[in-house]
């Protein structure tokens, strides 16, 4: 990947993210919730980079499940990484809404316990790398297309089930004043999202790049 | 096509006849199916009487721990003697392996669920029998969305150092959803005043979710096995 | 058909991109047929669930003092990027030390 990439990214995510209180604060106030509302900004956005990295991870195992490119495994293997830390970003922004506007920090309805599931899946495919030894990438890579294919299950669990989490069809409904913060915090978690991923996987090639040296000092 | 269901009814066919011989794998998963319940009645059950509820969480747990301990074993065999590159190496479609392989599992899997089933029953006092059709159709669509993710990890883990951890690591996060509609479902079945409606709606996302899995497990199973 | 060969790209690679366009596509027209269909049978919710009460209704000592819940939401995501990105900050700092290591190792046994 790109050396350059990266500080292009993350510069660029900084700006998002300087702004990005500006943006909220001035919002106005949503009538039922009030101040509490403003978490939604940040919780959204934070769903909104783990699906993308769970995109990313699916078809960047699907390519090389089929194709045998090492540099997909390289990119699944970054964006799970950041699909967990951005789901754990969500998980964390979301009780701490739950616990001011539904009274409980915790609730097992649909779209939580999707959501749960969908972290459990990822954290245990980064227990698969790590401890799988040799010839569990190919696994991981099953793991990570059972990943995506959980998406839609995501998606759609607050549109079937009747529940207490708002479902996602509401979003394009918001009016301008609510909208423009909100997707220019969505703009910076995705940046945010892709500079992670770039630096994650330089830190993988590196390791490919060692790893060919031992081999060649060993053969000699 | 015909080919096809004739190499997965030869691998069936194989495991069969190398089970019937020892009945190892069979009486094993029995007795900790068994001892699951009873573990279970011991927490749950007190003075006669059933943690409300308790009795559908119970059944498929159980299910779920033994289906685990049965899928770990289920490639054990070929493990020796190179036997697993043997049957990859025979000219046939390696889907139709799988096939063969997850239908010995669900085989398998229906002997201890038909225990299980009756055990749960009595020891719960829960009303399982009442839409046995209905219990039919959400152990059936369960039990084969819960075995065909498990026979694919298993096989994947195949040539991995810590199999027998990973397993379990692996497989519940993927099958939680599985196994919430099959205790969600039995659950409807069972309550005072049975939920048919209820019911009918879990068994078809467990169906929904069978498609997912199966096309999944089916499509990637080639690749992952292939050196 | 688009033919990509012709600017210079392989045969096996025109396929892979013309099965991803058709896989992008697909993702697409599902996502759209979704967020149509979705929204025109979403009925209005109830703004508040059953088993809820409104905020409004609780009395005041009762309610979470929301801007320390919105600080702390916040503060966690700041601290979750950052420090992830230390993580990896360190990681490719080790990686890279080894590397230099090997590095000078093979240049030795190569003089």
């Amino acid at each position: 990947m790109n050396k350059r990439a990266f500080p292009v990214l993350m510069g660029l995510s900084l700006v998002f993210f300087a702004v990005a209180p500006v943006l909220i604060v001035r919002a106005p106030y949503e009538q039922e919730m009030g101040l509490i509302q403003k978490i939604f900004y940040f919780h959204f956005a934070s769903w909104m980079a783990m699906y993308l990295a769970i995109l990313v991870l699916g078809i960047a195992s699907a390519l090389f499940l089929f194709r045998r490119k090492p540099a997909a495994d390289r990119l699944a293997v970054a964006a799970a990484e950041a699909a967990v830390v951005f789901g754990l970003m969500g998980l964390i922004t979301g009780p701490l809404w739950a616990v001011k506007s539904w009274g409980v920090w915790w609730t097992w309805d649909a779209r939580t316990t999707m959501a749960m599931i969908l972290e459990l899946i990822l954290v245990a495919y980064l227990i698969l790398r790590a401890y799988g030894g040799p010839g569990s990438d190919r696994l991981a890579a099953g793991l990570g297309m059972f990943a995506m294919a959980n998406l839609p299950f995501l998606y759609v669990s607050t549109e079937i089930w009747r529940t207490i989490h708002p479902p996602t069809s509401v979003v394009p409904t918001l009016p301008v004043d609510f909208g423009l913060p909100l997707w220019w915090s969505v703009a910076g978690f995705v940046v945010l999202c892709l500079a992670l991923l770039t630096a994650r996987v330089r830190l993988e090639e590196q390791r490919a790049t060692l790893d060919r040296l031992y081999l060649a000092l060993e053969e000699e | 096509m015909r080919r096809f269901f004739q190499v997965s009814w030869l691998v069936v066919r194989k495991d069969l006849r190398v089970e019937s011989r020892n009945k190892e794998m069979l009486l094993t998963t029995l007795f900790f199916a068994v001892s699951c319940v009873l573990v279970f009645s011991f927490g749950f059950v007190r003075g006669g009487e059933a943690l409300a509820g308790s009795a559908s969480g119970v059944l498929w747990i159980t299910i779920a721990f033994s289906g685990t301990l049965a899928l770990g074993r289920a490639f054990e065999r070929e493990r020796h003697h190179d036997a697993l590159r043997g049957l990859l190496l025979a000219p046939a479609e390696r889907p139709a392996i799988y096939v063969g392989k997850l239908l010995g599992v669900l085989l398998l899997l229906a002997f201890v669920e038909a225990l299980v089933v009756i055990m749960v029953a009595f020891l719960f006092r829960a009303p399982l029998f009442q839409h046995g059709w209905w219990l039919l159709t959400l152990l059936g669509l369960g039990t084969v969305g819960f075995a065909s993710v498990g026979t694919l990890f298993s096989a994947m883990l195949l040539r991995t150092r810590s199999r027998a951890v990973l397993l379990p690591v692996l497989l519940y996060p993927v099958t939680i959803p599985v196994l919430i509609m099959g205790v969600s479902g039995t659950f409807a079945l069972v309550q005072p005043e049975p939920d048919l409606a209820l019911a009918r709606l879990w068994a078809s996302m467990l169906c929904f979710f069978d498609v997912v899995f199966l096309t999944l497990a089916l499509w990637t199973f080639e690749p992952v096995m292939t050196e | 058909m688009l033919r990509l060969d012709r600017f210079g790209v392989s045969q096996e690679k025109a396929l892979v991109y013309r099965r991803l366009t058709i896989v992008a596509v697909l993702i697409v027209c599902v996502g759209l047929l979704g967020a149509t269909t979705t929204q025109a049978a979403q009925p209005a919710q109830p703004s508040v669930p059953e088993g809820f009460v409104p905020m409004d209704d609780v009395p005041p000592e009762d309610q979470l003092p929301a801007a320390p819940l919105l600080a702390a939401a916040y503060v966690v995501v700041w601290v979750i990027a950052l420090g992830y990105l230390w993580t990896i900050w360190r990681r490719l700092g080790s990686v890279e030390k080894e590397l230099a290591d090997a590095m000078r190792r093979v240049g030795a046994d190569g003089a």
